[in-house]
């Protein structure tokens, strides 16, 4: 044979493997499949790697999850394009929930929020127990302070914290990395900078990390995470029985007891703490 | 400097052991940007050869917007490519968000106008009396145009190599079109931004590494097709 013709052949033949190996891998009817909107937090520090096998292994479902801020979770929840969220913004899911957009808000569990910074401490704030007063000192003594700026969940609380502190942040100090907890983590280590972080991200990073906890333990730093499911009422399209499902297992004691041992035995403490059932009153005292 | 030691040695470790997670992503990666690829060939070469060899009213302004397509942003593309297809756009209907195919599907429109640009630029070096002297020759226009691309040969495999290199490497589009799902449309850039975020400095190296080591693989194939005629 010609060689170019068989270069030809080849090809083609490369050509419709590969198209149907692509085509392959779709199968299946399309309803088994849950979309999870979620934010970054819960997906860097693993838990979803071990409860979404957990669920779809009992329930048949095959989840997607999609890690991103909460303010992009929450907009896809809000367009229908998510069947089931997790997220941690209890104010901004309040209106979703207001709305009628999602439903079957449920509380799972909680952490909370430290502010870490380098283990030199240029602007005192180790000791402070008021976290508007830690706030306050970060930009009085203009350390630089790291922002996520992505109106992540974590975002939005430490947008919170200076409103709370009568702290309006601009200038060279305060820099927005616009990206999720990890890789916000990595500048303000590499920056010697302070930052707002979950305790569950921060503690399973710390070991590459320059960064200590200074603040910690105020009541406002409480970071609550709720389960709901879009409304198939309002979005027709979405997988409301899978949703469902998800928020039904999130919540259920198995899931539970997962969440409550998830990390200790790498870090030597849990990441998260079960509040399924709870009242949010119990959660925010 | 410790991180990139320690990356080059779990890559290799990763090799060695066969790890399944890394050997499915790494699949996926070749699956993905290599349909992607081909497509662009079928697509971009007919159109590019159409662009360079014939004359019509508008050639001009297709051809500075396939240019401008060479140097599209994936993360534009990603985003757009979301947008149709999420449930409730236009192309909701197909249900292939998150999927592969959706990746594919995102690919081709990072990968096809680089072809395209790229086969222009191919066809119209070629001698002009070699077209002439092949039709005097009583050349059908079949034989015509492969007897062309043959000629074109080097260059057009230059502009698969440009094209497979653009979307094997791309890390936006396939981020937002595929989402990162372990196990379904995780492939080695996302999982390498991934293990960077959660901070796995040195598997998120090791992938980068085999990364560059399959890029590496199929370009070594690419240009001994390429060369192979160069000596006869």
């Amino acid at each position: 044979m010609h060689p170019s013709r068989r270069t030809a052949l080849w090809l083609a033949a490369v050509v419709a493997a590969a198209l149907l190996s692509v085509g392959g891998a779709e199968g299946a009817q399309e309803n088994r499949d849950v979309i999870l909107s979620t934010t970054t937090s819960t997906m860097d520090s693993g838990l979803l790697d071990v409860l979404i096998p957990m669920f779809e292994k009992k329930t048949g479902y095959r989840v997607k999850p999609i890690s991103v801020g909460t303010g992009q979770a929450l907009a896809l929840a809000e367009r229908g394009e998510a069947d089931v969220v997790l997220a941690h913004a209890p104010e901004a899911e309040k209106k979703l929930v207001d709305a009628g957009h999602v439903i079957n808000w449920s509380l799972v569990m909680h952490n909370d929020f430290v502010i870490v910074g380098p283990p030199s401490d240029p602007a005192k704030v180790k000791g402070i127990t008021k976290t508007a007063d830690a706030m306050r000192r970060i930009a009085e003594a203009k350390a630089t302070f790291i922002s996520r700026g992505d109106d992540s969940g974590t975002h939005k609380k430490e947008q919170a914290l200076w409103k709370s502190a009568g702290v309006r942040p601009s200038g060279g100090w305060y820099q927005e990395a616009g990206q999720g907890m990890g890789q916000t983590l990595n500048i303000a280590s590499e920056k010697e900078a302070y930052t707002l972080t979950d305790r569950g991200t921060y503690l399973s990073l710390r070991r590459n990390l320059g960064l200590e906890i200074l603040h910690e333990g105020d009541a406002p730093l409480l970071n609550v995470y709720h389960v709901m499911n879009v409304n198939p009422a309002k979005h027709p399209k979405v997988n409301a029985a899978g949703g469902k499902a998800f928020v039904d297992f999130m919540v259920s004691p198995e899931a539970q007891s997962v969440i409550r041992t998830f990390g200790v035995e790498k870090y030597g403490s849990p990441l998260f703490f079960p509040d399924a059932g709870k009242s949010e009153a119990e959660v925010g005292g | 400097m410790d991180l990139v030691w320690d990356g080059i040695r779990k890559a290799f470790w990763l090799l060695v052991t066969g790890d399944p997670e890394v050997v499915a992503v790494t699949w996926l990666s070749l699956r993905v940007s290599g349909t992607a690829t081909l497509v662009s060939l079928l697509v971009g070469v007919p159109m590019g050869t159409l662009l360079a060899l014939t004359r019509f009213p508008g050639r001009s302004v297709l051809l500075a917007a396939v240019n401008t397509g060479m140097g599209m942003p994936p993360v534009v593309v990603g985003l757009f490519v979301t947008i149709l297809l999420w449930r409730n756009g236009p192309l909701g209907i197909l249900g292939i968000l998150y999927s592969p195919t959706a990746m594919v599907v995102a690919q081709v429109i990072i990968a096809a106008p680089m072809v395209t640009g790229l086969t222009v630029a191919a066809m119209q070096n070629l001698d002009p009396r070699l077209r002439l002297q092949l039709l005097g020759l009583g050349a059908s226009r079949p034989q015509l145009l492969l007897s062309l691309w043959k000629e074109a040969r080097l260059p057009l495999l230059a502009a698969v190599m440009a094209g497979f290199g653009a979307v094997i490497s791309e890390v936006g589009a396939v981020m937002m079109v595929g989402g990162n799902i372990k196990g379904h449309t995780r492939v080695l850039t996302t999982a390498t931004v991934m293990e960077t975020a959660r901070g796995n400095f040195d598997l998120a190296i090791a992938l980068g590494l085999i990364l560059l080591l399959l890029a590496y693989l199929v370009n070594l194939g690419l240009t001994m097709i390429q060369q192979r005629g160069k000596v006869r």
